[in-house]
């Protein structure tokens, strides 16, 4: 994957295969730390134990099979590659959550990318699902939430193209005053 | 700072839009292949025009959706076409330029762009 954005985009399809009918991001950076945290929580269908070890496994490498799937062993080894990690949650018909940690200051550190097209997508794609994004930097937030945007819509559909082309301003927008825009 | 209740604004023009719908497609079909491997090859920007497209040509009756992978890793990010009562076409290492031109001639006028597809690919 080319920056962690994308890697989201992924990782909350596995959240909408699994049923989820809420995704939520957490990002939050802590700049003297050098660090970043992630998480992403799903009120999807869960994993049982059999299928927690696989993703979970540490030393589990994508060569090996490819019907274990791609998406979460790319996202650990982004993490690792920092000198971070990635613990994966799940509780069978309750749902999943990824937490993982980046040292950004690592040469090997992804940049964020766009979540704004990563949540533009996601709702173009999926009306019927809710998504949070709340993205922290020191003393800032900024937080996003589909079912807030779909109380004022009413009857218009949050896929419509317009109104997803405002969202995804909407957000870019508050990323960048979280960086000391504006 | 952009505030949500821009979003009242923004739900009237929707309404507005909806009314003045322009050219007509007769419901045809767009699907992504989403999938790690459509991800990181680059379906989002690939997504993203023809919400671009759609947006701006008004096309009211195009749905887009997802699929997983369609098996052929090497050619993503790929899209499948369908007008009403025409067969598939599979297009093959999309771009967001590429959607421009597929919409353009193929979705709004009929005429398949067959460079881009599976077929002049293999
Ligand atoms: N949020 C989730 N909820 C429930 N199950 C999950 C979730 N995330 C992953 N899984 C399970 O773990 C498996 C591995 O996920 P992973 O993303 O690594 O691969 P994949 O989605 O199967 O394939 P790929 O990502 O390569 O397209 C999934 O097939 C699914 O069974
Ligand atoms: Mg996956």
């Amino acid at each position: 994957m080319e920056d962690i954005s994308l890697h989201l985009l992924d990782l909350a399809q596995n959240s909408i295969a699994a049923g989820a009918t809420l995704v939520e991001f957490y990002i939050r950076e802590l700049l003297k730390e050098g660090c970043m945290w992630l998480k992403i929580r799903d009120n999807g269908k869960g994993m049982d134990e059999h299928q927690l070890n696989q993703v979970s496994d540490p030393f589990y490498t994508t060569r090996t099979s490819r019907k274990v799937g791609l998406g979460i062993p790319l996202f650990r080894a982004s993490a690792e590659a920092t000198g971070g990690s990635l613990q994966v949650m799940s509780r069978k018909h309750e749902g999943t959550t990824l937490l993982a940690l980046f040292y950004t200051r690592h040469i090997d550190c992804l940049p964020l990318g766009r979540p704004e097209e990563t949540l533009a997508t996601l709702i173009f794609l999926n009306p019927e699902v809710n998504f949070v994004y709340n993205h922290e930097t020191p003393g800032r937030q900024f937080r996003f939430d589909t079912r807030e945007a779909r109380e004022i819509l009413g009857k218009v559909n949050i896929a419509d193209p317009i109104v997803v082309d405002w969202i995804r301003e909407y957000i870019r927008n508050g990323i960048e005053e979280l960086n000391g825009g504006a | 700072m952009k505030s949500l209740k821009e979003l009242e604004e923004i739900k009237q023009r929707t309404l507005d839009s909806v009314n003045l719908r322009k050219e007509r497609t007769g419901g045809t079909r767009v699907v992504v292949g989403m999938a790690t491997c459509g991800i990181a090859a680059g379906a989002r920007p690939v997504l993203l025009a023809f919400l671009e497209e759609v947006k701006k040509r008004n096309l009211g009756d195009v749905t887009v959706s997802q699929t997983g992978c369609i098996g052929v890793c090497r050619l993503e990010p790929m899209v499948e076409v369908t007008r009403p009562g025409e067969e598939k076409v599979t297009y093959v290492k999309m771009t967001a330029d590429k959607v421009k031109r597929v919409v353009a001639e193929h979705i709004v006028n009929g005429h398949v762009v067959t460079e881009y597809t599976i077929g002049a690919a293999e």
